[in-house]
């Protein structure tokens, strides 16, 4: 076990429609649906056709960069439209579910296993996106050994799910999943566990448990790695969800992708927020059949956490990553006055301008709106409270809106992606959009430095 | 309040996207949101937002300079009926003060919003916040007796050569306020120093005269105020900087909201304390010997080192920087004070100083963060 990390900086919101503890299962949804713009910097190049048929764990894409990194159906199914956007992009490939084989990959026994064979059946099976690799945040390069694998089963984010919750029935999968991992990196994988649930996982074996204590964005991969071994230019880091650690156990021990995915259905307009089993990329309206939603409100889908998520059409699908979908209302009204001081005490603010510190105890119930207008930088300070990392928020903000990469290397950007500065874009008076600047500076990292 | 919504956005129509009063937008904007927090929702980013936005803010300072204000108005009035000799009430003394200063500050926001309106319609963005504080902070720190033109002048400077040409709020280098100050000041002399300025109707009438503490110091003269009389402020000076105790009380609004910075206040009382402790040991002349505890409460010091000092946006940005600065705001007041009789008041000059100096003091601060980045990168490297 490591020394703990401990953060004082940063904000725990607690919002109303948590999920509670109680695991249903989703009727197999009908259509499912892979994005490439889930994978940050991914180049897609199709390899199906409308209309083409796919098994379980088939290729449908792979990346234009290195052709080994295939990305695979969830299901066995047939491929039912291709949807593109602007300069035909591919948005979505959905892909209708019906009754076929899956495709049998076959594993070593775990003692005959190596860094090549492991790194051979994560890339054919289609498990190797499971991995993501700092800087930026990008999918893993297969020929690289890591600095280090984390994977964080603290979620401090707003509605967060429980990891422990989510995998204590699945935990034979997950020692395995840890197993095949520590073949990839010299280092056992560090495994971040909330300091106060410390025993949760203390039947897990061959990890170096981080034990993490303090608020959002304590449970942030970057936060965790700045603080207990912070990269360095030139070093690469991976992470793991932890999820995806019991998928990559489970198709070591079956031969079989497996795109599970245990999805805390969550938010104040949620009828009953609660745990749902699905699948990767599933229709979302087979989570809300089991959950609920009050129709009553004009709503906002997100997959993903209040701060860092993406925006989702009620009907759409669930994206790869992301173990939590929150349904907020939509803010589309007037608040007169609402800019004094000590008004709307109810809206959750880390501003001591507001008395919402009073109504927090129950949890919060809050909305989209941007409660203010988007000014220049002006007040100072703000950021670096809710930002836990030795780093200059506001500098390094400035620094990728001039798009100086001298200044950005030097200021860190190699050790946040976009998710850190979730709390500044909800906290800054100004309304910057952060996580929008700092994604736009890593692009630039990519394209320029690479 | 659905009916006024309805009339409101009536009211805006021509003013919408293709519409014939597109380009002045911004101006009838300013007054929309004047009236509610608009509905706009999140795009990106964050899907949720704290309740705090500028507005919020800015209008935190006009409520922690209200104190301040108001005894200044007072003051004013007190100022000029213990020179006539009248009797008088404290409403006979508020009534002088407002009919003095109410149209000063008129003047300074009429100007400096026409200006800030002007400008955010030529540039396509919404009209900023910031000149609602600066709006009331020139008025407060001039002498009650300027003309008003002067003020008027002093203002379109501040904005335009301040602020405009830096970029609009949040840009500025120098603070708006005290550079309409200091404007004043250099081009006005006669009107801004001397013992014909600072109390009521003085100018006009031979009857009335007064000094600054400052003032008398620097020419040597003899200061018959005890400590209290200058920490409650019936004394005379500047509109709104004469009383301790009530900037004091504006000063707890500013920390205990978060909106002003501790540091910065904290940083230059030290830094003025230390430095006025060392002249007292010193005490050449009659400035040196005026005791430190003095010197923090009169002038403008106290005024300017929460109200002006404090000013994000000319302050430095870091929490290490912002106490180097606050800590030289302190210590050049002081200096400025004692070693420079032509201009006794040293805290304007003190903060527009550092003002220049701030990005400087960041400078250092964020290259410290860099040098420690780099040297962990050159160690990796080593090890690796």
């Amino acid at each position: 076990m490591s020394a703990g990390i401990r953060t004082r900086r940063g904000a725990t919101i607690n919002l109303v429609g948590e999920a509670e503890k109680i695991l249903s299962v989703a009727n197999p949804s009908k259509t499912f649906a892979l994005k490439p713009d889930n994978f940050f910097g991914l180049v897609p190049r199709l390899m199906v056709k409308e209309g083409e048929k796919v098994a379980q764990g088939s290729p449908v894409f792979h990346s234009k960069t290195d052709s080994r990194i295939v990305f695979v159906s969830p299901v066995s199914g047939e491929v039912k439209a291709v949807v593109r956007g602007a300069k035909r992009k591919i948005l979505e490939i959905v892909i209708e579910a019906k009754n076929g084989d899956a495709v049998v990959h076959e594993v070593p026994a775990a003692k005959a296993l190596d860094r090549e064979t492991v790194r051979n059946i994560l890339l054919k099976s289609g498990a190797w996106p499971f991995i993501r690799q700092r800087p930026y945040g990008v999918l893993a390069e297969p020929d690289i050994v890591p600095k280090a694998i984390y994977v964080s089963t603290y979620a401090s984010a707003p509605l967060d799910v429980d990891y422990w919750f989510l995998l204590k029935n699945n935990l034979e999968d997950f020692q395995n999943g840890i197993d095949v991992l520590n073949h990839l990196s010299d280092v056992p994988v560090k495994l971040s566990v909330e300091a106060n649930f410390l025993l949760d996982f203390e039947s897990i074996k061959g990890v170096d448990k981080l034990p993490i204590d303090g608020p959002h964005p304590a449970g942030n991969v970057s936060v965790q790695i700045h603080n207990h071994s912070p990269l360095n230019m030139g070093e690469k880091v991976w992470e793991v969800r932890p999820e995806d650690v019991a998928n990559i156990g489970k198709l070591f021990s079956n031969g079989v992708f497996s795109a599970q995915r245990t999805i805390a259905v969550a938010g104040q307009s949620v009828l009953q927020p609660q745990y749902v089993k699905s699948i990767i990329g599933a229709h979302l309206s087979s989570l809300f059949e089991i959950s609920g939603i009050d129709n009553t409100l004009q709503n906002r889908v997100i997959n993903g956490d209040v701060l860092t998520g993406k925006a989702v059409a009620l009907d759409g699908y669930l994206d790869y990553f992301n173990n939590l979908v929150t349904v907020i209302p939509e803010g589309n009204q007037y608040r007169m006055f609402g800019w004094l001081p000590f008004m709307d005490n109810k809206i959750p603010s880390l501003s001591k301008t507001s008395l919402s510190w009073l109504f927090g105890r129950k949890g919060y119930r809050t909305d989209t709106n941007m409660n203010g207008e988007e000014r220049a930088f002006v007040v100072t300070g703000e950021m670096e409270k809710v930002f836990p990392m030795d780093i200059y928020p506001m500098q390094l903000i400035k620094a990728c809106m001039a798009g100086d990469i001298e200044k950005m290397e030097a200021l860190g950007i190699y050790e946040v992606i976009p998710e850190d500065f979730g709390l500044i874009d909800y906290a800054n008076t100004s309304k910057i959009e952060a996580q929008e600047i700092i994604k736009e500076g890593i692009e630039l990292m990519i394209k320029e430095v690479g | 309040m659905s009916f006024l919504r309805k009339k409101l956005d009536d009211l805006k129509r021509p003013f919408g996207k293709g519409q014939k009063w597109e380009r002045f937008a911004p101006a009838i904007n300013a007054f929309d949101t004047f009236l509610f927090v608009p509905n706009h929702t999140t795009r990106t980013g964050a899907h949720i937002r704290d309740a705090v936005d500028l507005k919020r803010t800015m209008v935190t300072v006009i409520i922690a300079l209200m104190p301040a204000l108001i005894y200044g108005i007072y003051n004013t009035g007190y100022q000029y009926y213990i020179q006539t000799g009248e009797s008088f009430t404290f409403l006979d003394a508020f009534l002088h003060g407002s009919w003095k200063i109410v149209p000063m500050i008129v003047v300074s926001y009429v100007v400096g919003l026409t200006i800030e309106f002007i400008f955010a319609v030529y540039r396509g963005h919404e009209v900023n916040e910031g000149y609602l504080v600066t709006g009331l902070l020139i008025p407060m720190i001039m002498p009650v007796d300027i003309p008003l033109w002067m003020v008027a002048i002093s203002v379109a400077f501040a904005v335009l050569i301040a602020k405009e040409a830096f970029g609009g709020t949040g840009m500025n280098i120098l603070n708006p306020a005290l550079t309409a100050r200091a404007f004043a000041f250099f081009a006005y002399p006669t009107y801004m120093s001397g013992n014909k300025v600072w109390v009521s109707e003085a100018s006009n009438l031979d009857a009335i005269s007064g000094e600054t503490i400052l003032g008398t110091l620097a020419a040597g003269g003899n200061v018959n105020y005890s400590f209290f009389e200058m920490f409650q402020g019936s004394i005379p000076g500047s509109i709104a900087e004469t009383s301790a105790f009530f900037v004091l009380i504006g000063a707890v609004i500013l920390i205990a909201t978060g909106v002003g910075s501790w540091r910065i206040m904290l940083g230059s009382v030290l830094g003025a304390a230390l430095v006025g402790f060392l002249f007292n040991l010193w005490g050449a002349n009659a400035l040196m010997s005026f005791s430190w505890v003095n010197h923090l409460v009169v002038g403008g010091f106290a005024f300017g080192v929460v109200f002006m000092a404090t000013d994000p946006v000319s302050a430095a940005q870091t929490n290490k920087g912002k106490w180097v600065y606050g800590i030289l705001v302190g210590v050049f007041c002081i200096l400025i004070r004692v070693f420079n009789p032509a201009y006794p008041e040293g805290v304007m000059l003190a903060i527009l100083l550092m003002n220049v100096f701030a990005p400087t003091i960041d400078h250092y601060v964020i290259q410290g963060n860099i040098n420690k980045r780099k040297k962990r990168w050159a160690a990796a490297l080593k090890t690796a």
